[in-house]
């Protein structure tokens, strides 16, 4: 009665109070859809915590042991219901929650909720729909960022248009790092050789963190920098001025490809 | 009492670890303009690590220190100049054989403005990325005659002399690196002199 009672009034709160200000933000297609799966969690979550506390309270106010006592209780003998119960709820929980998480993640719209799904993605973007490439590069201890619909300008600096999908191609030169794009909801492990491709669709202009969530040596607590979704205009600016900025050291670059293995250098 | 011997002696050595930092030098002053004087060698050619790449670092008296912390004042023009006595690794990304940052937007390299490296003649670079400053250091030629083997390198060895200067933004602590994989022996280059602050990589201090 006072689990029900809790979990009555708790779990309200935990969604209309408590859930707006669980990470991440509606910044994107990915990250909402990441939002609303925290959300379904920590709701689900509750009873069960609270199922935990109120027993425990319970026990310790109940079960005391008032005076002394020098025998063990009677043995416990099991409860074929309770436990019957108990393995029907948790498993409903717990396959209810999977089968949610599966299709949630091949839904096209979210294209792989902004997960690294590797160089051959399972789920792609609906059909029709313009997708930007855009790589993202991982070196000891900086991200660069190249546009090869764009003649292959690498950049510092990262930025997308707003609601066009983006395709993160995410590879290192050196060893392994992680993009996180956190407002984003896009999480993607950067290995040498490896194409690892991630979606997202930003909702609207903004600023965004991009740190390595992959400690990488002395300055990965560093690895990081600011991205920007800007309107189309805006981006068809900023990528004609990278164009611009940059247009000494294109020439240089490698060709455009998804991985690179750059040569051993003569000394390493 | 063994067992408290043990912990203060674990103690002592993790705090010893985490405060250990080469001394800083402080850059020279004059007019308003900071100016910092650094060098870099293929081997440092003393204890601990002498075969380990390095910078070193002009103090306010003229002395060669070993030490990749700087002190700079902010809001205020530095003016870097740069002897490199290394030969050529090679840029692992080629993307950073652009000058970025300075002033003008070049680096002046053995008295020409120079705004793009061949990545292929790259030593090293001094790049502070919060800063978007990068300018990549030329080595110079392999079959150079009178090498520097330690620092600190006399000019009268075979070198290549690097200016360029950047602005300082507010008070704070920025790291620097080189990004050329230069350390010898060590997985991809990456290993440890770029991976230990004193020598390919450090901080400014902008007090």
């Amino acid at each position: 009665m006072i689990w029900a009672v809790a979990t009555a009034i708790v779990v309200p709160l935990v969604i209309w109070v408590v859930g707006p200000h669980i990470p991440p933000d509606h910044a994107s297609v990915q990250s909402s859809d990441q939002h609303t799966i925290n959300v379904v969690l920590t709701s689900l979550a509750t009873p069960v915590l609270l199922f935990i506390w109120v027993y425990f309270g319970y026990a310790i106010a109940v079960f005391r042991r008032a005076g002394e006592e020098i025998v063990d209780g009677p043995p416990l003998e099991g409860n074929a219901r309770v436990q019957l119960i108990w393995l029907a709820v948790t498993s409903v929980l717990v396959l209810g929650l999977a089968t949610y998480g599966t299709v949630d993640l091949l839904n096209t719209n979210g294209a792989g909720d902004g997960s690294g799904q590797g160089p051959s993605p399972l789920v792609k973007p609906p059909s029709g729909q313009k997708v930007l490439q855009v790589q993202v590069i991982g070196q000891q201890w900086l991200w660069t960022f190249r546009y090869p619909s764009y003649g292959g300008v690498e950049t510092p600096y990262l930025a997308i248009p707003a609601n066009e999908y983006v395709a993160f191609h995410v590879t290192s030169l050196d060893v392994d790092h992680s993009f996180w794009a956190y407002e984003l909801g896009v999480k993607a492990d950067a290995i040498p050789g490896n194409d690892n491709v991630a979606y997202v669709k930003a909702l609207k202009v903004m600023s965004f963190q991009i740190r390595c969530a992959e400690l990488c040596g002395l300055w990965h607590g560093h690895m990081n920098t600011i991205g920007h979704v800007l309107t189309q205009a805006g981006f068809a600016a900023w990528i004609a001025k990278q164009q611009l900025d940059y247009r000494g050291v294109t020439p240089y670059l490698p060709p455009y490809s998804n991985v690179y293995y750059p040569p051993p250098s003569r000394r390493a | 009492m063994v067992l408290a011997v043990l912990i203060a002696a674990v103690v002592f050595y993790v705090a010893d670890f985490l405060t250990a930092a080469p001394a800083a030098v402080s850059a020279v002053t004059q007019n308003g303009t900071a100016h910092l004087t650094l060098q870099t060698m293929a081997s440092y050619g003393h204890a601990p690590d002498p075969d380990w790449v390095t910078y070193m670092a002009q103090d306010q008296n003229g002395n060669w220190q070993h030490t990749t912390i700087y002190k700079l004042p902010a809001h205020t023009l530095v003016t870097v100049t740069l002897y490199q006595f290394d030969s050529a690794t090679g840029l692992r990304n080629p993307f950073l054989a652009q000058v970025r940052g300075t002033q003008g937007g070049f680096a002046v390299i053995n008295g020409k403005p120079v705004t793009v490296l061949n990545p292929d003649l790259a030593s090293h670079t001094f790049s502070v990325p919060d800063l978007g400053v990068s300018v990549p250091l030329p080595g110079v030629p392999s079959n150079a005659k009178n090498t520097c083997t330690a620092g600190p390198c006399s000019l009268s060895m075979a070198h290549t002399t690097i200016q360029f200067g950047f602005m300082t933004p507010g008070p704070g602590t920025y790291r620097w690196q080189c990004f050329v994989p230069c350390a010898v022996g060590f997985y991809f280059g990456n290993g440890g002199p770029m991976q230990t602050i004193g020598w390919m990589s450090g901080e400014l201090e902008v007090t």
